[in-house]
């Protein structure tokens, strides 16, 4: 029997349940999908490329865009920082009760992100919460976070970065407990200090893990939504909408599944340059 | 031949299951009827699904899509156009006509017709929802006030009164998270929220433009809070003289008894909703609550009628109000629990007898939420009512297209 026969129950599988949705999606962000579609297709028209033009000329889908890209560009360099200063303290011979520290730091990530929620809104209640006590303290004006449209985005990437840095920590600690040590030995017998050390044998060994951990938060940083579903539902003033929030509310809330499907493909496209770009990075350093 | 009674019961069809699916609380409680039910009809076999509030639309729609509806469900009025426009329900004209339960005569008028689309009966109202005032009646009375306000403008005047007073930090709380009150507030003006058969918008026109100036100036005078966590806490605000005044339904009744100290138990007080003219008192408010529906892919509809006929009755609605605190669809069912003279409810059958729908197309709530998400900016001084009012238009027409080509194609 030939291979094909052995692969063909998972192909199928896959073929079904994958491609073949993936396919009708797109061949749906080429119609007017929607309610009234769901009582009889000959409701549906296909309207060529309309949905994406019309997306392309929606303020809400540039302002989820724009929403989304904070996110990101904000949100993943401080998640990059945070998980390897903490794997770089974590990794120090110096520190007593290591694993119980990684536990603590780990715990956010496997936590529901509803319970997450439900704290956090306490933490940025604007005239109990922890955060403006704080600020209070030190003498600042206190600041209405999720309900201040300047403020709420940036509340949500603070939370986002407590809740998942302790993931990428994990793979930075691995990553450095592959660095041969006799690197820092011979270097500390060429009279390299710390910051050398790490300046000069951490960060580039660390290059390909860093790079891996890169791809897959900025991919999932794309996708946020159930931080903003659970915490602002999108608002104040759309501040919190992102791609995929618009996109749940497009399809499951407006049933407007022709549109939601465009948005869908648009968010693709992204993901799949934002990736080819980072693996052209990956290329040249793993060339080195 | 003999077979044992408990092996027909499940093997020879005998037995008709009837699939009932209501959300949330209402879906706890509405088991205890399935009791009384099966004994007045024999091999007749309730199966209730609970379904929370958050889901309930989804998975009707997802239900719909997969062809597995249940004989009758439990639809928040507002949604009755949708599934009109699925052609998923029932019309019940002729099931009404021949009943000796229901007739319409004694539901209010207003929330009956929510249930009317293009002239034909598709719900039966099972509980009922308005908006009203809760307020301060305390502090109100510090400041000379023993009525609750009649017109609008009193209760600006009020507002003014007690935070120049020093009795509350806001007269009113109007969260921006709820499109209901500016919706209100067109209305009262005589606007008809959607014009031309409902195939356009009309905020921009002048009557709702009227009826958001009433609503704004409570946040251009900092009568009203802006920032939506504020108070991130209603009883706490309430209770706390944050505010004085809140719009809100009959589910605060039992959430203010709940969660209020004892103390304050006769600190507060429901009104109708405030008219523009005194003559006009109480003013309209939102037809609310939710409708029983058959669904037409039932294959038990007559049965489906009488559990319907049997939730409708005034003592299963009493017993219905006594478990949820949701407020019955009938008016006699209000007499006989005493509810329509004594607070906190006296205030909502009042309200009640002034009711009027939101336009009845599948599309509303995607215009509400449009129209909420325009104010917000309103509110927050980022656009002149008019600009965006003129602009959600523009929205909605585009919104509404469909509907616009669908009805040049009948």
């Amino acid at each position: 029997m030939s291979p094909a026969m052995f692969l063909a129950p998972a192909l199928l599988l896959i073929a079904v349940f994958f491609f073949l949705p993936v396919l009708v999606s797109f061949l749906m962000s080429f119609t007017d999908f929607d309610i009234y579609s769901l009582a009889n297709t000959s409701n549906a028209r296909f309207i060529g490329f309309d949905n994406y033009k019309n997306l392309l000329s929606d303020p809400l889908f540039w302002k989820a865009m724009r929403n989304t890209l904070y996110f990101v560009f904000l949100g993943v360099p401080l998640s990059l920082l945070v998980s390897l200063g903490t794997a770089l303290l974590l990794n120090s011979k110096l520190i007593r009760f290591m694993s119980l520290f990684r536990l603590a730091y780990f715990l956010p990530v496997v936590t529901t992100l509803v319970a997450v929620a439900v704290v956090w809104r306490y933490i940025y209640h604007p005239s109990f919460g922890l955060v403006n006590y704080f600020l209070s303290l030190i003498g600042l004006g206190t600041v209405d976070w999720l309900g201040n449209p300047k403020w709420a985005m940036l509340a949500l990437i603070i939370m986002a970065v407590w809740k998942n840095f302790g993931y990428n920590m994990i793979i930075f600690i691995a990553g450095l407990q592959n660095i041969p040590p006799e690197l820092y030995e011979s270097a500390r017998i060429d009279g390299a200090g710390k910051w050398q050390e790490f300046l000069h044998i951490t960060l580039p060994m660390l290059m390909p893990t860093t790079i891996f951990v890169s791809i897959i938060t900025i991919i999932g940083y794309f996708q946020l939504f159930a931080e903003p579903y659970v915490m602002t539902q999108g608002g104040p003033m759309n501040a919190t909408l992102s791609i995929v929030l618009l996109m749940y509310q497009e399809g499951f809330r407006w049933w407007r599944m022709g549109y939601s499907a465009a948005l869908a493909f648009v968010l693709f496209l992204i993901l799949f340059l934002a990736t080819l770009v980072q693996l052209r990075f990956q290329k040249r350093y793993s060339a080195v | 031949m003999l077979v044992s009674t408990s092996c027909s019961k499940s093997g020879d069809g005998e037995i008709i299951t009837l699939d009932f699916w209501a959300f949330g609380a209402e879906g706890n409680s509405v088991r205890e009827f399935v009791n009384g039910f099966e004994t007045e009809n024999p091999g007749v076999h309730v199966v209730v699904q609970n379904i929370p509030w958050t889901a309930a639309h989804e998975k009707l729609l997802t239900a719909y899509a997969g062809n597995s509806m249940p004989d009758i469900c439990q639809l928040g009025n507002t949604w009755i156009p949708e599934f009109v426009a699925l052609n998923a329900i029932e019309e019940l004209d002729h099931s009404v006509d021949s009943s000796s339960t229901i007739s319409p005569e004694s539901y209010f008028p207003g929330i009956w017709e929510t249930n009317l689309i293009d002239g034909n009966l598709y719900g039966i109202p099972w509980y009922v929802d308005t908006r009203v005032l809760f307020y301060r009646s305390d502090l109100l009375q510090q400041i000379g006030w023993d009525t609750p306000p009649e017109t609008w403008d009193q209760l600006v005047e009020i507002s003014r009164q007690l935070i120049d007073g020093g009795h509350s930090k806001y007269g009113i709380i109007l969260p921006l998270n709820e499109w209901v009150i500016p919706t209100v507030l067109g209305m009262q003006q005589g606007s008809s929220i959607l014009k031309e058969e409902a195939c356009f918008g009309a905020f921009s026109d002048e009557k709702f433009l009227k009826g958001l100036d009433v609503y704004l100036q409570f946040f251009q005078n900092n009568l009203a809070p802006k920032g939506m966590t504020e108070v991130n806490n209603i009883y706490q605000g309430f209770q706390e003289n944050t505010f004085a005044v809140y719009i809100s339904g009959p589910w605060n009744i039992g959430e203010m008894t709940r969660r209020l100290p004892q103390s304050m138990q006769n600190a507060w007080d429901t009104a109708p909703l405030p008219a523009l003219r005194h003559e006009d008192y109480p003013g309209l408010s939102l037809a609310g609550g939710s409708s029983l529906v058959v669904f037409r892919s039932s294959e038990h509809k007559q049965l489906a009628w009488s559990w319907i006929e049997y939730l409708s009755r005034t003592s299963a609605q009493s017993e219905f109000y006594h478990q949820t605190g949701d407020l019955p669809s009938r008016m006699e069912s209000w007499t006989s629990l005493g509810l329509s003279d004594k607070k906190p409810t006296a205030a909502f059958f009042q309200q009640l007898k002034s009711v009027k729908n939101t336009p009845q197309v599948p599309e509303w709530e995607q215009i509400a939420m449009k129209l909420q998400q325009y104010l917000e900016y309103v509110v927050f001084g980022q656009w002149t009512s008019e600009q965006a009012m003129v602009l959600l238009d523009q929205d909605v027409n585009k919104i509404l297209e469909k509907r616009r080509w669908l009805k040049s194609r009948d």
